[in-house]
């Protein structure tokens, strides 16, 4: 089970956790909503160890065993489109960018460089490197920006059979409609509504 | 009128210009001591290509340069990297960086001939030039990483090795080559300076001291000139290595 214990975390004078707990579901797609600046990246973060909270402590997953998926692509200059998923692939595994390319409709693309594709591509891009990276847990941060509806569905059906659970960060409301639950928040500091 | 004129064709005719006011200059002065004209000193250079010892004197000077520049290179990257891994490092290396910048270089020349053979004085002022220039870039190269990239390396477990290999090397790679650019110019006449002030056997600057002892003006204008060759076709072939290096990867 993975657990959020009285989680408290500030930047400077801005409290964005206060004693925050959460117990994760174990499966499915999770979805976290809330108003822009609630604290919703920063628990994604948290959950990766790349904030580390002023007290409390995360239970029932390590750093090493997530894989985050940030708000902006960042993808690597210079890499072309298959060596970004190969980058974070071991060698043993590289067979399977051609399944990762396929889920991001990016077959035939291979040689692209980040320059070169569109907004919607490099998202999808960034969202498949995040699963090829492995893990399990994933942490997707705003996954669906720019790419098409039925991409989303199709994408969104690619998570839920990923078969470990994926914590994302979305304001669509279709995206809140095919989770497989859906957590809400206010803030900050960070509350749980439902 | 010039506009409409290919590059290649503007420069031969800037040389051109500069070449008819040389001549001018020559033939207002008219002391062969004073300003040789052009042709006095392409005869000269020609006379002196007819001899084995010039192609070994400017060879040698050429290997002395590249070998600074080598080591300048080298150990001005590894400091930087140093620098950039710590910042006791930093604080340690940075004043003396900046000190070998400040330092005329004549006051090099001279403290280091105390210390070593004549032939590797000029060696080790070219790395002492090109050291400061390189370290300078580098550093400020790996400090302009995009802190989210390497943050990204971080949550997808990079190792140090992949990390530098995919993210700070090509951040690095421009400033870099720029120091290289850059610096190639200041080995080649502190270099030559060097040579000048502890004469080395089969030098350049050496050969330019003895044109100041027997008054050989054409002299000294056929070996400079072999310097500015010497200086622009390394430096012609230096650029066509990083166009090549940016065609490889276009970011």
């Amino acid at each position: 089970m993975i657990r959020l214990e009285h989680i408290t975390l500030s930047f400077g004078e801005k409290h964005v956790l206060e004693d925050f707990s959460l117990t994760l579901p174990e499966t499915g797609v999770t979805v976290l909503s809330g108003p822009s600046g609630c604290g919703k990246t920063t628990l994604l973060r948290i959950l990766a160890g790349l904030e580390l909270p002023e007290r409390g402590r995360v239970t029932g997953i390590s750093p090493e065993q997530t894989a985050i998926l940030f708000q902006e692509d960042r993808l690597l200059p210079g890499r072309t489109v298959l060596q970004q998923l190969t980058d974070v692939m071991d060698k043993s595994h590289h067979q399977e960018a051609a399944r990762w390319l396929e889920l991001a409709e990016l077959t035939g693309e291979e040689s692209i460089l980040p320059h070169q594709l569109s907004g919607g591509m490099g998202r999808r891009l960034a969202l498949v490197r995040a699963l090829a990276l492995g893990g399990e847990l994933y942490l997707l941060d705003e996954p669906f920006t720019g790419i098409d509806l039925p991409r989303r569905h199709r994408l969104m059906a690619a998570l839920k059979r990923l078969g470990k659970p994926v914590v994302l960060v979305s304001h669509e409301p279709e995206i809140l409609d095919l989770a497989d639950h859906v957590i809400s928040f206010s803030g900050p500091p960070l509350t749980t509504v439902k | 009128m010039i506009s409409t004129m290919s590059p290649k064709l503007r420069t031969a005719a800037a040389i051109v210009f500069w070449l008819a006011v040389w001549q001018v200059a020559a033939v207002q002065i008219d002391s062969v001591l004073f300003l040789p004209a052009p042709l006095t000193v392409a005869q000269r250079l020609g006379q002196l290509a007819q001899t084995a010892p010039f192609w070994h004197t400017a060879l040698l000077s050429l290997c002395r340069v590249l070998l600074g520049m080598l080591w300048g290179t080298v150990l001005g990257s590894a400091l930087a990297v140093l620098s950039c891994i710590s910042r006791w490092l930093d604080a340690i290396l940075s004043p003396a960086v900046r000190v070998i910048r400040a330092t005329p270089v004549a006051s090099f020349i001279l403290l280091v001939f105390l210390w070593t053979d004549r032939d590797q004085v000029p060696v080790i002022i070219a790395a002492l030039m090109v050291l400061p220039v390189v370290w300078g870039n580098v550093v400020r190269g790996i400090r302009e990483c995009d802190p989210k990239l390497l943050e990204l390396a971080k949550a997808y477990r990079f190792s140090r090795f992949k990390t530098a290999r995919l993210i700070i090397l090509p951040c690095v790679r421009p400033y870099f080559l720029s120091a290289l650019t850059t610096s190639m110019g200041l080995a080649w006449k502190s270099g030559v300076a060097a040579e000048a002030l502890v004469w080395p056997k089969l030098a350049i600057g050496t050969q330019i001291y003895n044109t100041k002892l027997y008054l050989e003006t054409a002299d000294l204008f056929a070996w400079t000139l072999v310097v500015i060759v010497l200086s622009l076709l390394l430096e012609k072939l230096f650029s066509s290595f990083t166009r090549h290096l940016e065609r490889r990867t276009v970011l």
